[in-house]
């Protein structure tokens, strides 16, 4: 492997985390940099020791209200709407929607809208086809659905791997960028800050499941749209609040001039970009630790109302975000004290992710820029946490309880089994963002989306929709999707060329969903017609049953009391 | 009385076909609503950069681009609370009459 892709690239590409792949390729030129450790930040880390003790009282608390399978999992179903919508903001906004978007629309200006856009437009389409059939038919996974009236054995231990295979993936992108991130804001090195990162998680996951889980991302959602508000009103303020000024001023100082004011080179390919935003649409409601949020909440109509909020809290950030990377062109673009050497239009100091961290520095002094440093670790220990929990759920609920133990399990069984398995992904986290250190990992970021779009999304989506999915429809259409998904991000630009060093990509684009989703879908269809097993007609039939309870909720698990 | 039949005889329910077929065309409404601009403005961002690098007015540097992103993000989110709205009371009210009558 070409190790060493040092420097802000990766770590555009590693806290940009899913959302901005190919915008971290497109834009690769623009922002090659060395990451220096920085001088130890005491505000940023006082502030930062703060958010540790509340969520840690949070998991003691949680973890006393914690005491079935149905609590660890999914909070007892006892979350409301309004509380679910934040946390799926918090499990979805990761540090790159801060740093890297911001630094997307410092460098490119209108071009990082277009990302923006592509990476929230997911979210309704979510809501519309999926939301209340999520929660109607699930309980604690999304195995639970796709294997309902499916092969509990096959399809269980191939959904249960799938989830497995994109929270592997998503972990290692996010501790690889926990690691340089923390390293870089904090000045604490990049093993110590992996170890902190995963050893939180393990605690907030194994003690308090999904109740401190939930809260740990309620808390970073409320964090990262405080600060980003308040410090959009501080840099908007020296624009007069006047967006013909602030526009006008970026457009002088930029070197792009008037061209960030329009689309420019990111889009030029058409088939690369609906590749990018099919995977990001698709993937999206593919990701097995998003989907888990659809079970926390009491019914369908919390289930619904949660979404309207997650849209709302996740479309206005992404706005605020807009004039904190236009404003940083004019305040951080113009003031030498932020480029290396004091050389204006030469390296940003730690690195092209960093305008959105200077203009807090700007703007607010060094306690705000320790504050908004802390709410990045914050928002990193958040999504993790997350992953960890749906991975663990895999585990203990659809490998050891379902398939293994054949649902003879009791309850005390599993819940042991789930903490094991907490603390087993906490542990493989820290070893892999060790060893992917100064690692290319960009490609995880395409793998990760790839693999949900391709392998959990299809059979997700035609098991609620299309009575005649079969077994072997979906294991063959599963494979396929798997399979051509990793080939086809080994054969693209981000693995091709830039880990294996070969000149030219065998396959050009670095999204492969425009292909691999659709081969997924075909083989299904194909796997399932031709399927005329006694099995498959029984499948079928069971199709009636399923889709009753999909439209009312009649027999949908309900809220846990407490 | 079994879950079967109670099943059985939703499904037989006018009031659940009328529900489900009134959802799911709403549904679809509002999916298209919100995916046919989103690739329309992909495919200009790809093919006609230029209609939205148009300014606003003259001497203005603000261009069309920017309030029209600004409707494909807010414009979803308004669809996301019209569902709610209509799912959350309209389609579960009929829901609920046909879950009671069904168990009489």
């Amino acid at each position: 492997m070409k190790g060493g892709v040092k420097g802000s690239i990766f770590l555009l590409t590693a806290s940009l985390s899913a959302a901005f792949p190919l915008a971290a390729t497109a834009a690769g030129g623009a922002v090659e940099g060395v990451i220096e450790k920085q001088s130890i930040n005491v505000s940023a880390i006082a502030m930062f020791l703060v958010f540790v003790l509340a969520t840690l009282g949070i998991t003691y608390w949680a973890s006393r209200r914690t005491k079935s399978t149905a609590d660890f999992y999914t909070a007892g179903g006892g979350i409301s709407g309004f509380q679910n919508g934040l946390a799926i903001a918090g499990d979805y906004m990761s540090a790159a929607t801060l740093l890297g978007l911001t630094a997307l629309v410092y460098g490119k200006g209108f071009d990082g809208f277009i990302y923006a856009i592509s990476f929230f437009v997911g979210w309704p389409i979510i809501l519309f086809l999926m939301a209340e059939r999520l929660r109607n038919l699930g309980k604690f996974t999304f195995a639970d659905i796709a294997s309902y009236r499916l092969d509990q054995t096959r399809i269980r231990t191939f959904a249960a791997f799938g989830s497995l295979t994109v929270v592997c993936f998503y972990l290692i992108v996010q501790m690889v960028g926990a690691g340089q991130l923390i390293q870089l804001l904090f000045g604490l090195e990049y093993n110590i800050a992996v170890i902190a990162v995963g050893v939180l998680m393990m605690i907030y996951v194994t003690f308090g499941g999904m109740v401190a889980t939930t809260w740990v991302q309620i808390i970073k959602a409320c964090l990262l749209l405080g600060g980003g508000i308040l410090l959009m009103v501080l840099a908007f303020s020296r624009f007069g609040f006047s967006f013909e000024s602030l526009f006008s001023q970026a457009v002088g100082a930029h070197k792009a001039g008037i061209k960030i004011m329009a689309p420019g080179s990111l889009m030029a390919d058409p088939v690369s970009a609906v590749s990018l935003s099919l995977g990001l649409l698709f993937g999206t409601a593919g990701l097995p630790h998003i989907m888990m949020r659809f079970f926390t909440v009491p019914n369908a109509k919390e289930a619904r109302k949660s979404v309207f909020y997650a849209t709302g809290f996740i479309g206005f950030f992404f706005l605020v975000v807009m004039v904190l990377g236009i404003s940083a062109i004019v305040i951080v673009g113009q003031d030498p004290q932020f480029f290396e050497n004091g050389q204006l239009g030469g390296k940003l100091i730690g690195g092209s992710n960093m305008p959105v961290m200077h203009l807090a520095k700007a703007v607010g002094g060094d306690v705000f820029l320790g504050f908004l440093s802390a709410v990045a670790f914050a928002t990193i220990l958040a999504v993790v946490s997350g992953l960890a929990l749906a991975g663990a759920s895999a585990i203990s609920h659809d490998l050891y309880a379902r398939v293994i133990k054949k649902g003879s399990a009791s309850s005390a069984d599993e819940m042991r089994v789930t903490k094991y398995a907490s603390v087993a992904i906490g542990l493989i986290a820290i070893v892999l963002g060790i060893l992917f250190k100064d690692q290319n990992v960009a490609f995880l970021v395409a793998l990760a989306f790839g693999v949900a779009a391709s392998v959990n999304f299809p059979v997700l989506i035609l098991s609620m929709y299309w009575p005649g999915l079969t077994t072997r429809g979906a294991l063959w259409g599963g494979i396929a999707g798997l399979v051509s998904a990793v080939g086809l991000v080994i054969l693209s630009p981000a693995v091709w060329v830039k880990v294996l060093g070969y000149p030219q990509a065998v396959f050009p684009y670095d999204h492969p969903a425009i292909i691999s989703m659709s081969l997924a879908f075909l083989v299904t269809w194909l796997g399932s017609i031709t399927d005329r097993s006694a099995r498959a007609c029984a499948e079928a039939a069971a199709y009636e049953e399923q889709y009753i309870r999909a439209q009312t909720g009649l027999g949908a698990s309900e809220a846990a009391s407490h | 009385m079994s879950e079967d039949s109670i099943q059985k005889r939703i499904g037989r329910h006018p009031k659940f076909k009328e529900m489900v077929g009134k959802r799911t065309r709403f549904a679809i409404l509002l999916s298209l609503l919100v995916l046919v601009p989103y690739y329309a403005f992909m495919m200009v961002t790809a093919f006609r950069p230029e209609w939205l690098a148009r300014t606003l007015g003259e001497g203005s540097v603000l261009t069309w681009g920017w309030p029209l992103g600004v409707v494909l993000v807010v414009g979803p989110w308004l669809l996301t609370g019209v569902y709610v709205q209509r799912a959350n009371s309209e389609f579960d009210a009929l829901n609920e009459q046909v879950l009671r009558e069904v168990r009489q």
